[in-house]
């Protein structure tokens, strides 16, 4: 007898039990049929917006299946010749409208709408081509947008809003001019934009992608007057390999590097070595704030994309952001201040280039603060998907290469560097140092951090005390968290973000995973290479002894491996003019409307200052000016008196400096 | 470029508090700012998504989503000249070619250089017994032509009709 306990739906003939999948999508997958699809993410919301996975239920017609709920007794069909034929005619509808300059599109192999094109078997379009040419946004130094490719899917505007909390990418005008554009059409560069490359990650298309910097590394390499130097992030080694053939998370490390070596770099290092310095620095760091109890908690500052995000979202927590540059720059900066050294080359013939799984360190590499006399210490940053295309690009057979080992002395890495290219793995590799410092000798790991939630929190009893630490992954995780931390809701020592969920491993530089289980299996893969390491505290690393010992004194240290942070304009634009002085100008005001002044009260201020202005007859002798940050968050709300700056400013003490100054132009 | 609003910006922060700066209320506050200002400047959007909490680009989007609102300024005169099918019959077409021609205006460009003159097409005024219909600002003018609408704007052009006054 039939188990009627079993909730099923036929698809295509064949019985499916439903189970916990939350749409007709998700359950033809497991029945193993693939709809095609542009919009579908399991972890954002659904859109229903390309019309690929329309099935036909029995009774109801044709219906989205991402948007359908699975419902006991559903017959379905996913295959019929009414669908076909739709589908097809939705992708040519695309490709007439869709840039096709395949051969040159950076996306070109991992492209959907090629691949689905193919799968559906579009060999021609009906359609006359219609698009018009926009223009390329070459504003950012992380990702590059092509407009002309868009299939307005919606995607990056939804993992921008859902996952990262940014919304720096969104849906404008409509019907047949509708784009997906960023805020008054300014380029991507110049606004809010964190660079993180997530957008680019779930773009179905060439629309979105990791601005390249091959060519330029191409040119350094054929310099001959130059010595090019590579460091390596812990994340790419366990991902590239999927670029030839290997299982996600399997460690390409050994080809990687003959490969680099046989395209002409002169040095191989290891980013880890630099993470080993960061881990001693931030748990020094930690450990001395934790004693004083000052600028609790510690929040870490590896993430390149999350550091702009604090700086524009969250200026009251910059003193509690942890000093320490990333891996990638201090590697950058000890690199640059010994090898040119050693070698005697200038700073300017000594080229590091690092290969990360990340599009924002295209744009921490870009900071003034990591340049000396404007030489920057990580001169490129490449992404593992551009280190696939050069490797590709060379002819080298990669299965064939033999296994190469690091150049020393940045070579040298512990396990404790590596797990950095996970969330949780900076959090679990301060700890051990932590550990080791405060008990001599112990070796823990701290487990409870791995793995793939979001937001991961537990106290650990080190040295006898308790400590409380947060590890989220995505930035509205951050956001959420950090709310709950200002309202007083929760307590933590340490927290650590990582702005990709789950950390480095699903960088926006990383391959485009064909399936959910490719982002853990390259996290595992981190932590097994850790066990095979013959240290996992960071401190232990001789070669960082070493350095430690002969060349690196308080000032030195504080030089090289520390940083500071700066309040940041969300978007690019220019003072306002509120109101304009009619005669002569007596009194000019100026009043900061950025986020953090108008929390404080800038527009009640302003409010009482205009009331002011019109009882004491100066409307006409008074020129009333805002601007959208002036980057003196924590002393807000700011207003400048004829050039005077007021923070902390209320109205009464605007009030004083005003009378003061209208006396002055008495006399 | 520093630009001039005017006290009206005391309006946009009555508008904000009186929508109690939630995001739902987005729409209804655009509009009214859009009375104060007659189009939605950028910076007043920016401060818009500042007060409300959302980023500048979702403000954007909406703005940009109803044709009822303008990115742009208008100029001191609107010229609305109905097409719908009474005025179109009676060839409202030659009057907006006229008026597109005496004031370098086109499809996409609608507001003179000089930020004088803003010209729209609407679909029907209801006014079908006055075909073809010219409203400037809030003044309708019936049974025009070419002739006509030229004497008009030199009337305008020399301030004998009055302008808005933003």
């Amino acid at each position: 007898m039939k188990n009627r306990t079993v909730k099923t739906v036929t698809i295509d003939r064949a019985v499916v039990p439903i189970e916990d999948e939350r749409n007709l999508l998700e359950l033809c997958r497991k029945a193993g049929v693939e709809l095609p699809t542009f919009c579908y993410h399991s972890e954002i919301s659904v859109y229903g917006a390309c019309r690929m996975c329309m099935v036909e239920v029995e009774g109801r017609g044709i219906m989205p299946a991402c948007s359908t709920k699975a419902e006991d007794g559903m017959i379905v069909r996913t295959n019929t010749k009414e669908i076909r034929d739709m589908r097809k005619m939705i992708i040519e509808l695309m490709l007439a409208s869709h840039d096709q300059s395949c051969t040159t599109c950076p996306k070109s192999g991992d492209c959907h709408l090629q691949k689905i094109a193919r799968q559906l078997g579009v060999t021609k379009v009906r359609f006359k081509q219609m698009n018009d040419m926009k223009p390329l946004d070459f504003s950012s130094p992380a990702i590059l947008r092509d407009p002309a490719k868009c299939i307005l899917c919606g995607d990056c505007v939804r993992v921008c809003e859902e996952i990262q909390s940014i919304g720096a990418l969104n849906f404008a005008n409509r019907g047949a001019k509708a784009q997906v554009g960023t805020c008054f059409n300014k380029g991507i560069g110049d606004i809010e934009c964190v660079g993180c490359g997530q957008c680019a990650k779930v773009c179905p298309v060439g629309a979105i992608t990791p601005k390249s910097q091959i060519g330029e590394v191409w040119s350094a390499i054929y310099d001959s007057n130059k010595t090019v130097v590579a460091q390596i992030a812990p994340a790419v080694r366990v991902a590239i390999g999927e670029y030839f053939g290997k299982d996600p998370g399997s460690l390409a490390i050994g080809r990687v590097i003959t490969a680099l070596r046989r395209m002409g770099f002169d040095h191989v290092y290891d980013t880890c070595f630099g993470a080993d310095f960061t881990v001693v620095e931030e748990g020094r760091e930690f450990l001395s704030r934790k004693e004083k109890g000052e600028d609790l908690p510690l929040f870490t500052s590896c993430c390149p994309a999350w550091v702009k995000f604090a700086e524009q979202y969250y200026p009251d927590f910059l003193p509690n952001l942890s000093s320490c540059r990333s891996p990638q720059q201090m590697f950058g900066a000890l690199c640059k201040e010994q090898l040119t050294k050693q070698l005697g080359k200038d700073r300017k013939d000594l080229v590091v280039v690092s290969i990360m799984p990340c599009t924002a360190k295209k744009f921490e590499a870009s900071r003034d603060k990591f340049k000396v006399d404007g030489n920057p210490d990580v001169d490129y940053v490449i992404t593992t998907q551009e280190l696939a295309l050069m490797i590709k690009e060379s002819g080298i057979d990669f299965a064939m290469l033999d296994l190469g080992s690091f150049d020393m002395p940045f070579g040298f890495s512990t396990g404790g560097a590596v797990i950095f290219g996970s969330s949780g793995g900076v959090s679990e590799a301060v700890l051990r140092f932590a550990a080791d410092t405060m008990e001599k000798g112990s070796s823990h790991d701290f487990r409870q951090f791995r793995g793939e939630d979001g937001i991961k929190t537990s106290e650990v009893n080190v040295g006898g005390k308790t400590l409380r630490l947060a590890v989220v992954s995505g930035l509205a995780n951050a956001r959420k968290l950090i709310d709950h931390i200002r309202a007083g809701e929760a307590q933590y020592d340490l927290v650590e973000v990582m702005a990709c969920r789950s950390g480095c491993v699903n960088g926006g530089g990383q391959p485009i995973a064909n399936n959910r289980f490719a982002v853990p299996e390259r996290a595992k893969g981190l932590y097994d290479n850790d066990k095979m390491l013959q240290f996992h505290v960071s401190s232990q690393n001789p070669y960082l002894q070493k350095i430690y010992a002969q060349n690196l004194d308080e000032h030195k240290t504080h030089q090289l491996l520390h940083t500071e942070y700066e309040n940041r304009k969300r978007i690019d634009q220019d003072d306002f003019v509120l109101s304009e002085a009619k005669v002569d100008k007596i009194l000019t005001l100026e009043i900061c409307f950025g986020t953090s002044c108008f929390l404080r009260g800038a527009q009640s201020l302003y409010k009482d200052l205009m009331e002011y202005i019109r009882n004491n007859g100066l409307e006409k002798a008074t020129e009333f000016k805002a601007n959208f940050c002036g980057k003196q968050c924590k002393k807000g709300p700011v207003l400048r008196v004829n050039g005077k700056s007021i923070e902390h400013c209320t109205f009464e003490r605007a009030k004083e400096l005003i009378e003061s100054v209208i006396v002055e132009a008495a006399v | 470029m520093s630009k001039v609003f005017g006290t009206a910006f005391e309006r946009v922060c009555d508008v904000l508090d009186r929508y109690e700066r939630k995001p739902d209320n987005l729409i209804p506050i655009l509009q009214e700012i859009q009375e104060v200002y007659s189009y939605l400047p950028e910076d007043i959007m920016t401060y818009v998504a500042t007060a409300l909490g959302i980023s500048p680009g979702a403000v954007y989007g909406v703005a940009t989503f109803y044709s009822h609102f303008t990115l742009e300024p208008k100029g001191k005169y609107v010229i609305k000249v109905c097409d719908g099918t009474a005025c179109h019959v009676r060839k409202s077409t030659d009057i907006i070619k006229t008026l597109q021609n005496e004031l370098g205006l086109n499809e996409s460009k609608r507001t003179s250089d000089d930020l004088m003159f803003t010209l729209e097409t609407v679909a029907c005024l209801g006014a079908c017994g006055l075909a073809p219909v010219v409203v400037v600002n809030e003044d309708v003018h019936g049974s025009m032509n070419p002739g006509k609408t030229k004497a008009l704007l030199t009337k305008m052009r020399e301030g004998e009709v009055e302008c808005l006054n933003i």
